[in-house]
């Protein structure tokens, strides 16, 4: 239990702190390389949760696929690689006080809601149930989900391509 | 563990992306701070089906998983053509249809 929750605080720490470096660094390349942190954060923290499966797919399409996605969408628009200092808009106050009213009211609700719940992290789910659920009970919505990401990547490719 | 560790962190994580969301000027940055939000709400599903003991949560997240990969795909191939009209990815400028 200890050693759950030591890890746990070393990897919030690391995740804070890489959100708060996504947006607010002002190279477009650093913004990609802290979101691998975040997005290997929340990996580990799946493995805390003993959500093996999503932890490795977590790992899998999002720091291999879509951060690559996010390299090849900086270098085609040729972004400059030094420091920028015109990646934030005017409404940056606006925006940070609606963030912060935004967590404020989240952790109050939170807080009042679930204050000393505890999750029983011991109970693996198992890459088998998880494999049941899917064919059985949401086998139409992930039928969907394959239709939905044909079509985008149709749809990709017909937006993107030079006529 | 507390249920609530997961839930707060997720909460950051989210406020943190409506925030890069809002106030910033690069496309491809506003579409990182979009995946902030959703790897929030999926911190989220898996913590509630732990503390369900439900498998629903995890499928729930690969769900998500799988339509954010649609959606930066689909966003980088607009981002491609504004910048290729624009020559610019400021998303400031891209306001022909304010009146």
């Amino acid at each position: 239990m200890i050693a759950e929750n030591i890890a746990f605080g070393l990897i919030a720490v690391a995740m804070v702190i890489g959100a708060i470096r996504v947006v607010t660094t002002k190279n477009v390349v650093h913004a990609a390389l802290w979101l691998v942190l975040v997005l290997s954060g929340v990996a580990a923290d799946y493995i805390l949760l003993a959500a093996e499966f999503i932890a490795v797919v977590q790992v899998l399409v999002y720091i291999g696929a879509i951060v690559v996605l996010f390299l090849f969408g900086i270098m085609l628009t040729r972004a400059p690689l030094g420091l920028q200092d015109d990646l934030d808009n005017d409404q940056r106050w606006a925006a940070l006080v609606v963030g912060l009213l935004l967590f404020g009211v989240l952790a109050t609700v939170l807080a009042k809601q679930f204050g000393r719940v505890h999750v029983n992290t011991n109970q693996v789910q198992r890459t088998a149930d998880v494999a049941n659920s899917v064919f059985t009970t949401y086998v139409v919505p992930f039928e969907v989900v394959s239709v939905v990401l044909l079509a985008a990547l149709v749809g990709a490719v017909v937006i993107a391509r030079r006529d | 563990m507390l249920l609530n560790q997961f839930l707060f962190l997720g909460a950051f994580l989210f406020c943190t992306g409506v925030y890069g969301a809002l106030a910033r000027r690069n496309a491809v940055l506003v579409l990182m701070s979009i995946e902030l939000i959703l790897n929030a709400v999926n911190i989220n599903l898996v913590a509630f089906g732990a503390f369900k003991n439900n498998v629903a949560g995890q499928v729930f997240a690969l769900f998500v998983i799988a339509i954010a990969a649609a959606e930066v795909g689909v966003g980088l191939a607009i981002v491609l053509i504004i910048y290729r009209n624009k020559r610019s990815i400021d998303i400031t400028q891209v306001d022909s249809m304010k009146g």
